[in-house]
């Protein structure tokens, strides 16, 4: 732990693409350790039997389960696309105000595309 | 006068700042460069991931309606069960420095910076070693 300079809190800023994006990069980060605790569980029900399973499956191919499912699903993209535009500006590629809102857009609409297609290809809606 | 020395990349100015150990100067240096570790390490995990979630992504998106017996002799197989012990200790450790992050920033107080903390990496070593040993468990046993 280091006492260095944090960043200003959100409600300073006037919200644009850029800090949008940025803080939902924050959150859907947050949000996939949520998923990966489920993923966890999912592992510990496998390892416990078929009863168990069972009872995961129950719950997650009801409609929350489907839900969180999706948005999952959503974030993980979200995150690795805009994971992969943040690796670009470490190399101190694409930095500029054009250039980052253009990457920006690029970057929702391919999350957003992804997801669509895994939804539709894996059947995830249908149960 | 520590700041004078961690922002000093000469090592003879090093000597001259209040006629410090030169291993007293190197202990500083190693702590101060910790945010640069930190920095490091979630790059490279980051990078890691990349090619590890397209395989995560396609499992979970298929098995996430499989019955009991595909998950088992999907995951029971060793391409499979080693990557995703692999996924875990990466994704595990990948999170844990995001979230310390988030803390950092967001977290004034000092007491609960360090509680909050200790429960991310305690929550985050529990879950970890669980997911691990149930991979295991099932790789063992099916």
């Amino acid at each position: 732990m280091v006492n260095r300079p944090i960043s200003p809190h959100l409600q300073i800023y006037k919200p644009q693409l850029t800090s949008v994006l940025s803080i939902t990069h924050r959150g859907t980060g947050v949000f996939l350790c949520l998923g990966i605790l489920l993923l966890t569980t999912w592992l510990v029900c496998l390892a416990l039997g078929e009863e168990s399973y069972n009872i995961f499956y129950k719950h997650t191919t009801s409609w929350y389960g489907k839900l969180f499912l999706i948005s999952f699903i959503f974030s993980l993209f979200y995150h690795l696309t805009n994971g992969i535009r943040h690796l670009f500006w470490d190399f101190g590629l694409g930095l500029d105000l054009s250039t980052t809102y253009k990457s920006g857009y690029v970057m929702l609409c391919i999350s957003i595309l992804l997801t669509l297609t895994t939804l539709i290809l894996g059947d995830v809606l249908t149960i | 006068m520590y700041k004078y020395i961690v922002n000093v990349d000469n090592v003879d100015s090093w000597r001259c700042a209040n006629n410090m150990k030169i291993s007293k100067a190197f202990h500083i240096l190693i702590s101060s460069s910790e945010p640069v570790k930190h920095w490091w390490a979630q790059r490279l995990s980051a990078a890691i991931l990349v090619p590890l979630n397209l395989w995560f992504i396609y499992s979970i998106t298929f098995m996430s309606k499989a019955n009991y017996e595909t998950v088992t002799v999907w995951l029971s197989s060793k391409t499979n069960s080693i990557l995703m012990l692999i996924f875990i200790l990466i994704i595990y450790y990948h999170a844990v420095l995001g979230l310390q992050v988030i803390i950092e920033d967001y977290v004034a107080t000092e007491w609960r910076k360090k509680i909050l903390l200790f429960f991310v990496k305690a929550t985050a070593t529990i879950a970890a070693l669980s997911a691990l040993i149930s991979t295991i468990v099932i790789f063992m046993e099916y």
